[in-house]
């Protein structure tokens, strides 16, 4: 038994403390993105939960300068873009574009800046790759605490704004109507959106929390209907692709030649073939509904 | 600072800032500024292929940005328009880093490309960036009218028989062009702060077209001139000075757009006051 489970999982992945390192923390930042993406896609703010991501990777390359905690950091600059974004912002959308764009461009640029200082000062180069890109296996253990704390944190305010915060999103005017502080809840997703971006950016990096954030959600809007089932489905599925993504990672040290594949390939990958696949069984679901009709 | 290592800096960089400050324009008036940001950091682990296969980055450069095209607009077909953009950009540069991972010893080589690199631009690049520069501007010319209409009002456009898709896969190219050219100069995450930045501006300071195009090319000219000899000076990355004086600029416009309609609002009400006396 124990030989034909190692004939496809290879020896020590559940012994391995970074393997269960980032299995606890890219799953908390599965869980939380998919939930609060739900919101994202619904309320059509990619690109804001995009760009928080990447200003965010300014406060890494910063924690990386300074020294502390880089969980820290990446939340501390996530938290003062969404706070800029929802300050700034006006209510037409042609100008929040804009001014997402522009904020985005200045903390692009604090991060280069950053990240320059980072190779004078500790003369290594890898601080880039890492802030951008994610090092999934290199997390410190000690991270964990701290990052189930504000995944537990934001998933508690989702399940306590569900109500307003679904009914601003399908439908602002009425959100209005019944009473509900429409900025104010847009300020809180917002908000709740940065901690989610802050622990995805930790596991896959900045440049690829999107992923996370608006993959799962996108593939369990195609499937289903009622919000609170996308919810449970966009966890499950930014679960699934994470731990996905790190098992084939740790295993494709021995079936590629001398080093493995970077878990946020694999995790990026299986997400962008669900949505793919999904779109064709939504087109095959329709057209059959529309022969029916017929 | 002009010494001659330094010229094909300037000509390149000149060259690169006068075709974002242009095709800013439609980005700005389309409020595209995902794709704008999309295509060029999408377009960068072509880089990344083209160094690990050791041919031309230039040819990965576009190879990549016709991938980004593709993704955006195919995807886009399907399913919501940003989330398709968000997916596309996702899986390029998983992809990078994919290559990345092949290739440790290129660290410094992708620092460059993400955020800009002035120094070192040889006589031979000169040329491609030229005529792919003129490439888009040129398609961006003879399309001018059905772009701008298309962006201002999709509904004019249909009628008088403009696809609005087609006009987007124009743009898209367009700038998956000005793309390739500016990356190695501005870096791929700082492009778009310069297609963004200067044509934003141009817009809240006049509603005429050509006059914001004109504004538009100025300011990302004065934007990438002030970066270089900035970052010359101090030695920091061109990104942080294009990005950051992107929103300095943008600020500067809006409270100069401000002052102007107060000042123009208690015009009115005097002229109102004086009318009734």
């Amino acid at each position: 038994m124990s030989s034909l489970l190692h004939s496809v999982v290879e020896a020590g992945i559940f012994s391995s403390d970074p393997v269960r390192t980032a299995a606890i923390i890219g799953g908390a930042a599965a869980v939380v993105s998919g939930v609060i993406g739900v919101f994202t896609v619904i309320r059509g703010q990619s690109f804001a939960g995009h760009a928080l991501a990447d200003i965010s990777s300014a406060g890494g390359s910063l924690s990386f300068l300074l020294g502390i905690n880089p969980l820290a950091g990446f939340l501390g600059l996530a938290l003062l873009a969404a706070a800029g974004i929802e300050f700034i912002g006006i209510r037409r959308a042609r100008e929040r574009d804009l001014i997402t764009g522009i904020i985005l461009g200045a903390g692009l640029g604090l991060s280069a800046l950053f990240l320059y200082f980072d190779v004078i000062t500790h003369s290594t180069t890898g601080a880039a790759v890492s802030v951008m890109f994610g090092s999934m296996f290199t997390i410190p253990p000690s991270i964990i605490p701290l990052a189930l704390i504000i995944g537990f944190g934001a998933l508690f305010m989702v399940a306590l704004l569900y109500r307003p915060l679904l009914l601003c999103s399908l439908d602002s005017e009425l959100a209005l109507v019944s009473g509900i502080r429409v900025r104010l809840i847009g300020l809180l997703h917002l908000l709740i959106l940065a901690l989610a971006v802050a622990l995805s950016a930790m596991t896959v990096g900045a440049v690829l929390s999107t992923a996370l954030l608006i993959g799962p959600a996108a593939i369990a809007l195609r499937l289903v209907k009622r919000p609170g089932q996308a919810l449970i489905l966009a966890a499950s599925i930014g679960l699934i692709t994470t731990w996905g993504g790190i098992f084939l990672a740790y295993d494709s040290f021995y079936w590629t030649p001398g080093h493995g594949w970077p878990v946020s390939f694999f995790i990026v990958s299986l997400i962008f073939v669900l949505y793919i696949v999904t779109g064709w069984i939504q087109w095959l679901r329709e057209a059959g509904s529309c022969s029916q009709v017929l | 600072m002009f010494s001659s290592i330094m010229i094909n800096t300037w000509i390149v960089a000149t060259l690169v800032a006068a075709v974002a400050g242009f095709v800013g324009f439609f980005v700005v008036i389309r409020s595209s500024s995902f794709a704008a940001h999309t295509l060029p950091l999408g377009t960068f682990p072509g880089a990344a292929l083209a160094s690990l296969l050791g041919v031309n980055t230039l040819f990965g450069l576009i190879a990549f940005a016709g991938l980004g095209v593709i993704g955006i607009s195919q995807l886009g077909r399907l399913g919501r328009h940003e989330v398709a953009t968000a997916l596309s950009l996702v899986m390029l540069l998983a992809l990078g880093t994919l290559f990345l991972s092949m290739s440790r010893q290129y660290s410094q080589q992708v620092y460059a490309l993400l955020f800009g690199e002035v120094l070192g631009v040889s006589t031979t690049e000169i040329l491609p960036v030229a005529a792919i520069g003129s490439l888009s501007v040129a398609i961006a010319a003879v399309l001018f009218r059905p772009l701008l209409l298309c962006s201002i009002s999709p509904e004019l456009a249909e009628v008088q028989r403009v696809s609005s898709r087609r006009m987007e896969l124009w743009f898209l190219t367009i700038l998956a062009l000005a793309t390739a050219l500016s990356l190695p100069v501005v870096g791929a995450l700082l492009v778009f702060s310069l297609m963004v930045g200067p044509a934003a501006v141009a817009r809240t300071l006049t509603d005429s077209p050509l006059l914001a195009i004109l504004l538009s090319v100025v300011l990302s000219l004065v934007t990438v001139w002030t970066a270089i000899a900035l970052s010359y000076l101090t030695n920091w990355p061109v990104g942080f000075f294009v990005g950051g004086l992107g929103a300095i600029f943008y600020g500067l416009g809006r409270v100069w757009r401000h002052i102007n309609t107060q000042s123009r609002r208690r015009a009115v009400t005097c002229a109102d006051r004086t009318g009734t006396c």
